[in-house]
């Protein structure tokens, strides 16, 4: 029975023709499988030509690397008789942190001669297995020092025969459990703190009525008054089965010096040692046992959660080396000091990317923060500060203070983390290259390289502060093109397809003719700093549907803002809220478009129409035939009337802000909720709160869907509204529908349409019915799906890079092209 | 859009024999963008006049060309094409009057070679330069011209004029010549985008300008307006996304230099800014499309080598250059051997693909080509490949970026990338008193310009925030009153951090 880690190298050993292929190809799969003739036969089309033995392990060492580096099991199937072949694929077993052990495939010379001999490409004689048996056992003797884990020899064929191999699991996994935890951080000998907590924590004795399990961060012992106490509390609940500890770099060290060896005695192991010493030597041979066979870190809740003393990179989780056990006890440094002589530590956690959560502890700070979804639970107990545990899943802090300063710190505790870390901060693998963005709507998005890069421009040089830029509304489809005489766009077919999709209640909204505008409003500047990391004392921000700042001074409008909405900090529960608005009028932000595209328009017609009119006119009073032209030239006059007055509608001037409304019509999210999710109904009820000259609400009705008459009914206050000169109006589902149900679809007016299709649109009709509107759906779906989920991941706390990917991924799918008239 | 050709010349019906089309006929011509109608509203003996009326259908327009063109957008659908007599009315004008054109007529040869009595009327005539220009361009040819300004809306007289003049042309000029002068001047001063330039129509400029075009004051001007942009790289992601910001293509290109949008942080703002006397000189409409790196007498020319020379004393061997633009760092860089690793990193896609060109990098020798990396990046995001070069250098790029997003730019150079040098060069906001036309900021684009204060202040504190020394150069002439155009910080790591 041969035993292998589940994620490891196995080097199989053996000379040409000993049966290692079959013997692979019994017990892995063909992929895990990599065979040097093989990988040789790739790169010269002939297996046997040896010529080509270096680049064939090249290859070979690449394909086991990259397999390594994405967690995959591999089998290296060579003779791998030499010691440098062994090494060269345990250098590298150990480059990506796992194991490796080897399967020695030792079997009788002729047996190896007898079946090369049979195989007619393999006509080399004799003497090449002899050469290669002289080295495997050569190799045999000294082979278990050459730094596998294990080293599985199969003496003759009745063992290479009859062998069978199972797997084991790393001894750091164990994602089986599944909580909940209560991990609590460096206790360094505060026993009564210790106790003190875990009694907050509802702890009786060593076990909790709820079944939780404790985990230790490590650094259980020195400095402290009691560390024999706290080691016999935590010992015992070890084996009690309801906790589980870490290894930190103060166990190790202690560890070394009760086992004799020549260590410094400083940084509070003294202590330790002292306290141990009035112990009975049976405790002390039991804790010294404890500590020797504490590992570096966990894997916990299938893989969501880790747990290690000084935090563990990605790439380290679930391996096993020295290098991960030195990072998880001791972190990594950037090979400087502080002025205080310790190290400077790199700061890892800015780096992070994983998705699973990182607990840790070993730096001392104040308060603990969280960053990029990992957490340092050290808040200092024995240098008077406190001791600090974490519910898990509930992600809820717990400390009690420090009795005393138990020892003195060498320097004050510090930031979070260290010296100049910055949570917020992106980084460019973040968003750059071809994405995919998974999300929990029904959809994964790929965001496409060139996409990305047109986005990385707008975003960098135009839009405002990403750790405002929470959210990008979805683009929006208008519904199937109507087939009514004079219309393009008609209520009913946005009501037969929501019916169609099984939707049953739909809520109509007046769609405001202005500028869509997204708020983030924070209550107050702290509010500001803590939950969006963003320290220049600024509120909030405005922003344009494609991010970009709305006005160049968004802070009187944040100001005001915040003013109006006010009665949402009570009924949300939140200190904050991101809305969903349309900011009127058109022209206080489309200023300058309207002057120079519409209203230029607009005066060309307005000059060159009469004139032709009359020319015309004059042309027919002399008796020639121009009649179809001058009634054509007469009704285009008259649309461009018409067009003229449908943008000046949604102009009016405004001073400063004075003039300026803004109607919200969702709430996005506030703290702890994607609201975005909530029916419509509450949206606009709660909304309906808001009492400001600043505020316009929206006007709705709610339609069932099995009604004609409701159905007629809204029909008919479309065609009020939009005969009013209104924009139209948008059909969303009453209430979130999943699956591929447009989000909304805006069904505009006829009047309003003159503005997008130009002044005659009227009369091509029948060509402009030919319009495509697929792509623009299924972006907006793709768009609405990426837009919940920023406000998910916004709301539940996660860190500042996930929120941006999927926001930057709405700008990168906003950069194709699509019909700019849909 | 409507086109009126009178004459007085009697008999004034003889006009029909001159452009061959009868005064009592209606008569219809199919154009590629739409249907032109010559038709005579007068037709007396002492008056006579032809209409030219094109019919432009817009949604027909937009379908005639493809998503690839520059001008997808909504301005595609919602334009002026319609109305205002623009170069799609010179081209038909050019067809339904070939013959005319040409001075060809068979019934009345000698009438064809006279000057005569016009009047010619374009009631919505596009003219960017207002009606001043249209006076400068048609007065040397010999008209009386009376040129209106059009209110932009008469119900928001607060927005002042529009683009349109109506214009009214009197003058005795030979017919042929007339429309000549319509067929190139129509496109000049309409200015848009020419979405048909084809090779040949340098040659038409030539043939339709024979005899008149020569010896006009405002040559240069027309020659340059009717040839248009190259809009080879024009259609870009970068346009869509603008104008889904609510804002045209046009808005994104600086307003006074004619080259293609791009690029800022990424170009070279100032070639086309008042830069000394000389660039002031220039005419209003700005400097020639191409753009010729700027020589060392320029302030840009001054900059670059002030950076270089810097380099060059720092002893720096490994260089990258944050906002490389089009390159001319980069390609100076590369000259010198001394600089054995030189990056470019650039926000704008098409900045770096006319960098590529410029730098011929297909063509680089292996040996040169190795030493060079060109990348796109941005400054606000952390970024790995920004890191293990001597120096880093940001010439002319701070001021392309909001106030406050250079925290974040402070943490990706000084704080991330942490090269041992860092140049940093802005304008000096105090030296703008120089440049006499200037309104404003130096370029459309930049977010602010500092003073030698403010920029020394920035540059201490971020100097002791990421443990680096700060040196402050002038670049330029450094005027005793209001210090240099440009002010350069250069910032050293300190050795024990």
């Amino acid at each position: 029975m041969i035993s292998v880690p589940e994620l490891s190298l196995v080097v199989l050993v053996g000379v040409s023709g000993s049966g290692k292929s079959t013997f692979a190809a019994r017990h892995f799969e063909p992929t895990q499988v990599i065979s040097s003739d093989y990988c040789r036969g790739l790169v010269s089309d002939d297996e046997n030509d040896q010529s080509a033995t270096p680049a064939a392990f090249e290859l070979l060492h690449h394909i086991v690397g990259v397999r390594l580096s994405r967690g995959l099991l591999t089998v290296v199937d060579a003779t791998n008789v030499q010691y440098g072949a062994r090494k060269a694929l345990i250098d590298l077993a150990r480059r990506h942190d796992v194991l490796a052990d080897a399967i020695v495939l030792d079997v009788p010379e002729e047996t190896a001669i007898e079946r090369n001999a049979a195989r007619p490409e393999r006509d080399f004689g004799p003497g090449v297995v002899i050469r290669q048996r002289k080295d495997l056992r050569r190799s045999l003797s000294k082979i278990s020092k050459d730094g596998f884990r294990k080293v599985h020899v199969l003496r003759g064929l009745d063992a290479v025969e009859n062998a069978s191999v199972t797997y084991e699991k790393a001894w750091t996994d164990r994602r089986e459990l599944t909580g909940p935890f209560d991990i609590i951080g460096d206790v360094h000998g505060c026993r009564a703190e210790l106790e003190e907590l875990l009694a907050r924590l509802g702890w009786q004795g060593p076990r909790h009525p709820e079944g939780r399990t404790a985990v230790f961060v490590g650094d259980l012992v020195d400095r402290g008054p009691d560390t024999p106490g706290v080691l016999r509390l935590v010992m015992d609940m070890v084996e009690a089965g309801t906790a589980l500890c870490v290894a930190g770099n103060h166990e190790q060290k202690l560890v070394r010096a009760l086992n004799g060896r020549n260590v410094r005695t400083s940084h509070g192991l003294q202590e330790s040692l002292d306290q141990l010493g009035a112990q009975p030597p049976e405790f002390r041979e039991r804790a010294r046992a404890f500590m020797d066979a504490l590992i570096s870190h966990y894997q916990l809740d299938d893989g969501r959660l880790v747990v290690a003393h000084a935090g563990l990179k990605e790439s380290f989780h679930g391996r096993a080396s020295g290098r991960v056990r030195s990072f998880a006890l001791y972190g990594e440094t950037t090979g400087e000091t502080d002025e205080y002589g310790l190290p400077v530590r790199y700061p890892w956690a800015d780096d992070y990317r994983g998705r699973a959560m990182v607990v840790y502890g070993h730096t001392p700070t104040v308060r603990p923060e969280w960053v990029n979804n990992t957490i340092c639970l050290d808040t200092g107990c024995v240098f008077g500060g406190a001791l600090t545990a974490l519910r898990y899943p509930e992600r809820e802090l717990v400390s009690v203070p420090a009795q005393k300063v138990w020892y003195e710190p060498v320097k004050p505790l510090g930031g979070p983390a260290g010296s100049a870390r910055e949570p917020g901060m992106l980084d460019i693998d973040d968003v750059r290259g071809t994405r995919y963005v998974e999300t929990r709507f029904g959809t994964r998005v790929k965001v496409m390289e060139e996409n990305a890069a047109a986005a990385l421009e707008v975003m960098s040089r135009f839009a405002v502060d990403p750790r405002w830029l929470v959210y990008l509304p979805p683009t929006m489809a208008p519904p199937e093109t109507s087939t009514l005489d004079g219309y393009l766009e008609h209520p009913a077919e946005a009501f037969a397809e929501f019916a169609a999709a099984g939707v049953g209640e739909v809520v109509c909204e007046e769609k405001h003719m202005g500028s869509r505008a997204v708020a983030v409003l924070a209550r107050t500047p702290e509010v500001a700093c803590e939950r969006f990391g963003v320290t220049d004392g600024s509120t909030g921000a405005v922003y344009t549907r494609t991010g970009r700042p709305l006005f160049a001074d968004n802070g009187p409008l944040v100001e005001r803002l915040r003013e109006a909405c006010a009665p949402l900090w009570a009924e949300l529960g939140s200190d904050w809220v991101a809305l969903d608005c349309e900011l009127l009028p058109w022209s206080a932000k489309a200023g300058e478009l309207i002057r120079s595209q519409y209203a230029s328009v607009g005066a060309a017609a307005r000059v060159a129409l009469p004139e032709a009119v009359s020319a015309l006119e004059a042309a027919a009073g002399r008796g020639l035939d121009v009649g179809g032209l001058l009634s054509r030239t007469r009704r285009r006059s008259s649309n461009a009337a018409l067009f003229r007055d449908a943008y000046a509608r949604y102009c009016w001037p405004v001073d400063g802000l004075d003039g300026v409304r803004v109607a919200p019509f969702q709430i996005l999210a506030c703290e702890g909720r994607a609201t975005a999710l909530e029916p419509h109904a509450w949206h606009l009820s709660t909304l309906a709160l808001l009492d400001s000259p600043l505020i316009t609400h929206t006007r709705h009705r709610f339609v069932s869907l099995d009604s004609e008459e409701s159905r007629a009914g809204a029909v008919a206050w479309w065609e009020s509204l939009t005969a009013e000169g209104g924009e139209g109006m948008v059909v969303k589902p009453a209430a979130y529908a999943p699956g591929r149900v447009q989000p909304g679809v805006k069904v505009r007016g006829r009047e309003y349409l003159r503005i997008i299709y130009g002044p005659d649109y009227t009369e091509s009709l029948d060509v402009l019915r030919r319009r495509f509107l697929g792509k623009k759906r299924s972006m907006a779906l793709r768009e609405y799906a990426l837009g919940l989920e920023a406000l998910t991941r916004l709301s539940e706390g996660e860190p500042a890079w996930r929120v941006h990917e999927p926001v930057f991924a709405v700008l990168a799918l906003e950069s194709e092209p699509v019909d700019p008239r849909l | 859009m409507l086109l009126t050709i009178s004459t007085t010349a009697r008999p004034a019906t003889d006009l029909g024999f001159l452009l061959h089309k009868h005064p009592d006929r209606v008569q219809e011509f199919g154009q590629s963008s739409g249907k032109a109608t010559v038709f005579y509203p007068e037709a007396g003996e002492e008056r006579c006049t032809a209409a030219l009326l094109l019919e432009v259908d817009p949604v027909t327009l937009a379908r005639s060309r493809g998503k690839g063109s520059p001008d997808f957008s909504l301005s595609q659908y919602v334009n002026d094409r319609p109305y205002a007599a623009s170069s799609l009315l010179a081209v038909a004008l050019a067809d339904v009057f070939r013959t005319a054109r040409a001075g060809r007529c068979a019934a009345r040869p000698e009438l064809a070679a006279t000057p005569l009595p016009l009047e010619i009327r374009l009631p919505a005539l596009p003219c960017r330069g207002g009606p001043d220009l249209a006076r400068r361009l048609f007065e040397p040819l010999g008209w009386e011209v009376s040129a209106d300004a059009v209110p932009l809306d008469e119900g928001f007289p607060e927005w002042g004029d529009s683009r349109y003049v109506a214009l009214a042309l009197t003058g005795t000029v030979r017919l042929a010549d007339a429309l000549n002068h319509l067929y190139v001047l129509l496109p000049v001063l309409d200015d848009a985008k020419h979405y048909w330039i084809a090779p040949d129509e340098v040659d038409k400029l030539v043939r339709a300008g024979e005899g008149w075009l020569g010896a006009h004051p405002e040559r240069t001007l027309i020659t340059r307006r009717y040839l248009g942009r190259r809009w080879t790289l024009a259609r870009t992601a970068l346009a869509r996304l603008a104008e889904l910001g609510d804002e045209t293509e046009e808005a994104l290109e600086p307003a006074i230099p004619e080259k293609p949008p791009s690029t800022a942080p990424a170009g070279e703002p100032e070639e086309a800014a008042p830069d000394g006397e000389q660039d002031e000189a220039a005419p209003a409409d700005g400097p020639p499309d191409e753009v010729v790196p700027a020589g060392p007498r320029s302030l840009s020319g001054k900059r670059r080598e002030a950076v270089l020379r810097t380099l060059e004393e720092l002893g720096a061997t490994s260089v990258i250059d944050l906002g490389c633009g089009q390159g001319e760092l980069v390609g100076a860089l590369l000259a010198r051997p001394r600089f054995a690793r030189v990056g470019g990193m650039d926000v704008s896609p098409m900045a770096l693909t006319i960098a590529a060109r410029k730098l011929k990098l297909e063509r680089m020798p292996a040996v040169k080509r190795e030493r060079l990396t060109l990348f796109q990046g941005a400054l606000t995001y952390t970024d790995k490949r920004l890191t293990g070069y001597d120096a880093a250098v940001l010439m002319e790029v701070i001021e392309h970026v909001d106030p406050p997003r250079l925290a974040a730019l402070e943490r990706v150079v000084f704080g991330h990338a942490r090269p041992r040098h860092v140049l940093v060069t802005t304008p000096n906001i105090e030296y703008n008193v120089h440049y006499a036309f200037l309104t404003g900021l130096r370029h459309p684009d930049h977010r602010f310009e500092w003073t030698r204060a403010e920029f020394a202040a920035w540059a201490a504190e971020v100097a002791a925030r990421h443990g680096y020394t700060v040196a402050l150069l002038p670049v330029g002439e450094d005027d005793p009153e209001v210090g240099p155009p440009t002010q350069m910080g250069v910032f050293t790591r300190d050795q024990r951090s």
